[in-house]
C-alpha cells in the first residue's frame, strides 16, 4: 500500500507502519504525534530503534495488532500511519 | 532459583497490639496479575470500595499474617508509569505519592510484573522504586517464563535494584509464601538496601527503556518463546472470517446456556418458595399477618431471588470472556464498529460490562481519556440490556412465546431475548451517532489497546466474582426490594372494607394505578402494571416483586396461579411486546441515575438521560403495541 491521504507517495518518503506487509519487521524512526499519545505508545513499547512487526487484524484490516518489544499492541490505522520507519 | 536474597530477615520483634493496620499497596501495569495475586493473599477477606471523594472503585483486603496479624492490601488500578492519562491512572498515582484525601501514603508497596515481559514491565520499577517506600518487586507468572525457555537471576536482580525480588506464579500459589515473608517482615519499615543501578530520569520513558534493557543484561534476562498458544488461538479467533463468527457463536452460547440451561434451577427455587411460602403461611393463625408475609415478602422477595442463577450465569461468563484474554480480542473486532459511531474500541469494554449492570459499567469508563468519548459512553450505557432485566424479558417471554427450536441452537424464545438484546444496542449506538454529531463532538483520539495473552481463568478469582454479585444481589432484595414489596402489600391490603381486605380495584394501589392508567393505555397496559411501572423506578426487577404481591393478593382465597397464568389474562399480546420494549429503553434504575450524577459532577446529563430515556421508551412500546395488534 503507498496510497497516504489519497495521493501517492513519492518513493523517498519515509516509510510508516501501514506499509510493512503481515510478518515483515521494520525499525522505528519516530512517532509524529501529539506528545501525549508518542509517551503512551513509548510506554507500550513504540521506541524508536526498536522493531516492529504486523500481525492480526480486526476484519477489514483496521485496527491491527503490533508486535513490538515483547508485546501485542493494537493500533488504528490513523495512529499506525504517523509511526515512521528508518 | 527464585531464593529471595535481598529480603530483610522476618526477625523483627513486633508490639503485641498495632495502633494502626499497616497498608500496602499493589502497583504493577494492567495484565501483569495484580488481581490475581490479590486474590490470593486476601481470599474472602475482600470487598469493594470507593475512595472518599472520588468515584474510582478499587478494592480493599486484608492478608492474615499470622494469628493476630494483619495488614491492609489495596489493589489499585494498573499503570504503565506514573505519568497518569486517565482519571484511574490518577488514583494510583495519587495514592502512592500520598496526596490522595482521607488515604495514608501506604506502609509498603508490592511490585507486580509480568516476569514474560520484563525488559518492558521493567521500566515501571524506576518511578515505583524512587517513592522510597519499602518494595518487593514480584516477578509474576514465573511458571510460564520456565515454561517458555525464558530466564532470570533474580538474586542478581534484587541487588540490581536494591529491592527483595520474588519469582510467583499468582494463579497457582507458587512463590506466594515469600510474598507473606515480606509483608510479616517488612511492613514495619525496614531500610532498603543500597541498589547497584541508579534510577534513571523517570520522565524520560527511552532513558527509563534502556535502564531496564541494561539491568536485564546484568541479570541475564532471557526473554521467552513467543507464547505459542496465544499466536494458534489468535489465528482463529482474529481470523478475518471465522473470527466474527466464533464472536457472534459466543454471544449466541452465553444467551442460550442463561436462558435454557439456568431454568431447572430456577424451576426448583420457585417450587422451593411456593411449597415453604405454604408451609410458613400454616403456621401463621392471623390472616392479614399471613397474607403480609407468603403474599407481600415471600411471594415478592421470592419472584426476584429466582433469577439469581441467571444472573450469576451471565457474570460468570463476561468473568470468563475478562479473564481469559478474549474480551481484548472482542474489542479489536468491534472498534471499527464502534468508530462508525463516533465511539472507540475501549468504549466497547465497559459498553460489555453494562450487559451485567450499567453501574460497574459506568465506573469502567474512566480508562477512556477522551471526556466527550467517555461522557458518550456512560450516556448510552444504560441502553444495554443488564442483569437487572432478564427477569422482567423471562417472566414476558415465558408467559407470551411458545418455546419452540427453530434452528439448531436457536429457539424462540432465545430468539426474542436476542431481539431485546439486539434493539437495546440499536438504541445505545443510534444515541451515541446522535451525541458525537451534535454536543459531544470531538476530534478521533488514538486508539491504543494491548493484547494479553491468552490464559486459564482461575477458580479463585472466578468464584470470589460471583460471591461479591450474589452478595450486592442479596442484599438489594433483602432491602429495598424487600421494603417496596412490604409497601406494594399495604397499599394493595388496605383500607380495609369492613375490616377484611378489600377487592384490589378499591386498594390504595388500585386507586394509584387508575389514576397513572389513561397515560399508559395507549401503549396497552392496565393500572397493575402501572403499579409495577412506578415501582420499578427504584430497579427493574422489582417490578416482577410488584406484580407477584399484587396478584398473590389479588387471588385471596382462589386456586393459586403462576406469575406467568395471571399475566397472560392481563395483557394482550401486543402489550406484553410493549412492556418488553419499554423495558428495554427506559432508565427504571436508581443506582444508575445515582453514579451518573457522582461521574459527570451534577445533574444536568442523569435529568436529560433519564427524560431522553423515558421519551424513547414510551414512543417505542406504543409503537411495539400498534405494530404487534396490527399483525396478530
Amino acid at each position: 500500500m503507498s496510497f497516504n491521504n489519497g495521493t501517492v507517495a513519492p518513493k523517498n518518503v519515509p516509510r510508516n507502519l501501514t506499509e510493512l506487509k503481515r510478518g515483515e519487521s521494520g525499525i522505528l524512526e519516530r512517532l509524529d504525534l501529539p506528545e501525549d499519545d508518542a509517551r503512551r505508545l513509548m510506554e507500550l513499547g513504540f521506541l524508536p530503534g526498536h522493531a516492529v512487526t504486523p500481525a492480526h487484524s480486526a476484519p477489514g484490516g483496521d485496527p491491527r495488532v503490533f508486535r513490538v518489544d515483547g508485546s501485542e499492541v493494537a493500533l488504528r490505522r490513523e495512529t499506525a500511519i504517523r509511526l515512521i520507519l528508518r | 532459583m527464585g531464593d529471595c536474597h535481598g529480603c530483610p530477615a522476618a526477625t523483627i520483634t513486633l508490639p503485641p497490639v498495632q495502633t494502626r493496620r499497616q497498608i500496602v499497596a499493589i502497583v504493577g501495569p494492567p495484565n501483569s496479575g495484580k488481581s490475581t495475586l490479590f486474590n490470593r493473599l486476601t481470599g474472602l477477606r475482600q470487598k469493594v470500595a470507593n475512595f472518599p471523594g472520588v468515584t474510582v472503585e478499587h478494592r480493599m483486603g486484608r492478608a492474615k499474617l499470622d494469628a493476630d496479624r494483619e495488614v491492609f492490601l489495596v489493589d489499585l488500578p494498573g499503570i504503565y508509569s506514573m505519568n497518569p492519562r486517565s482519571e484511574d491512572e490518577r488514583v494510583t498515582h495519587d495514592v502512592l505519592s500520598g496526596t490522595m484525601k482521607d488515604m495514608p501514603r501506604p506502609d509498603a508497596v508490592l511490585l507486580i510484573l509480568d516476569s514474560t515481559n520484563l525488559s518492558r514491565h521493567l521500566v515501571l520499577a524506576a518511578p515505583v522504586l524512587s517513592l522510597n517506600l519499602p518494595t518487593l518487586v514480584i516477578l509474576n507468572m514465573a511458571d510460564d517464563l520456565g515454561r517458555r525457555g525464558g530466564e532470570i537471576d533474580s538474586a542478581e536482580l534484587a541487588m540490581q535494584l536494591g529491592a527483595p525480588v520474588a519469582l510467583v506464579s499468582a494463579s497457582r500459589g507458587d512463590g506466594v509464601d515469600k510474598v507473606f515473608q515480606f509483608l510479616a517482615g517488612t511492613t514495619l519499615g525496614a531500610a532498603p538496601p543500597k541498589r547497584l543501578m541508579e534510577l534513571p530520569v523517570i520522565q524520560d520513558v527511552p532513558k527509563c527503556r534502556a535502564w531496564a534493557a541494561n539491568i536485564g543484561d546484568k541479570t541475564k534476562y532471557h526473554a521467552p518463546a513467543p507464547p505459542l498458544w496465544t499466536r494458534r488461538l489468535d489465528s482463529v479467533f482474529l481470523h478475518p472470517i471465522i473470527g466474527p463468527l466464533v464472536f457472534v457463536l459466543v454471544v449466541i452460547g452465553v444467551f442460550e446456556t442463561i436462558f435454557s440451561g439456568a431454568r431447572p434451577i430456577m424451576d426448583a427455587v420457585d417450587a422451593f418458595r411456593i411449597s415453604s411460602g405454604n408451609w410458613i403461611g400454616t403456621l401463621l393463625p392471623n390472616a392479614a399477618l399471613r397474607s403480609l408475609v407468603v403474599d407481600g415478602v415471600w411471594k415478592g422477595v421470592g419472584s426476584v431471588i429466582q433469577f439469581l442463577p441467571q444472573i450469576l450465569l451471565l457474570f460468570l461468563f463476561i468473568g470468563i470472556l475478562e479473564d481469559s484474554g478474549y474480551l481484548a480480542r472482542a474489542a479489536l473486532i468491534a472498534d471499527r464498529t464502534m468508530s462508525r459511531f463516533g465511539l472507540q474500541g475501549k468504549s466497547f469494554i465497559p459498553l460489555l460490562s453494562a450487559y451485567a449492570c450499567a453501574v460497574p459499567a459506568i465506573m469502567a469508563t474512566r480508562t477512556i481519556e477522551n471526556k466527550r468519548d467517555r461522557i458518550a459512553t456512560i450516556l448510552i450505557a444504560p441502553f444495554m440490556t443488564c442483569s437487572a432485566r432478564l427477569p422482567v424479558y423471562t417472566l414476558v417471554i415465558a408467559a407470551f412465546i411458545p418455546n419452540r427450536r427453530f434452528a439448531w441452537i436457536l429457539s424462540t424464545q432465545v430468539a426474542a431475548m436476542l431481539g431485546l438484546y439486539i434493539i437495546g444496542f440499536l438504541a445505545a449506538i443510534t444515541t451515541a451517532r446522535l451525541l458525537k454529531s451534535t454536543v459531544l463532538k470531538s476530534t478521533r483520539s488514538s486508539f491504543m489497546l494491548e493484547m494479553p495473552p491468552y490464559r486459564w481463568p482461575t477458580f479463585q478469582s472466578l468464584g470470589l466474582r460471583l460471591v461479591d454479585r450474589s452478595k450486592v444481589f442479596l442484599r438489594r432484595a433483602g432491602t429495598v426490594i424487600l421494603v417496596v414489596a412490604v409497601v406494594i402489600w399495604v397499599l394493595s391490603y388496605f383500607p380495609l372494607n369492613g375490616g377484611k381486605q378489600p377487592p384490589i380495584e378499591q386498594s390504595f394501589a388500585g386507586m394509584i394505578g387508575h389514576a397513572v392508567e389513561p397515560a399508559i393505555k395507549p401503549l396497552g397496559f392496565n393500572w397493575k402494571i402501572g403499579i409495577g411501572l412506578i415501582t420499578s423506578l427504584a430497579a427493574r426487577e422489582v417490578i416482577v416483586a410488584t406484580l407477584g404481591t399484587i396478584y398473590g393478593v389479588e387471588e385471596q382465597g382462589q386456586k393459586s396461579e403462576g406469575l406467568q397464568d395471571a399475566l397472560r389474562h392481563d395483557l394482550t399480546p401486543g402489550g406484553a411486546a410493549a412492556l418488553l420494549v419499554f423495558f428495554a429503553f427506559a432508565m427504571q434504575c436508581m443506582s444508575t441515575i445515582a453514579v451518573v450524577r457522582r461521574e459527570t459532577g451534577g445533574w444536568t446529563w442523569p435529568a436529560v438521560q433519564f427524560a431522553y430515556m423515558t421519551v424513547f421508551a414510551y414512543v417505542g412500546a406504543l409503537v411495539a403495541n400498534r405494530v404487534v395488534t396490527f399483525w396478530l
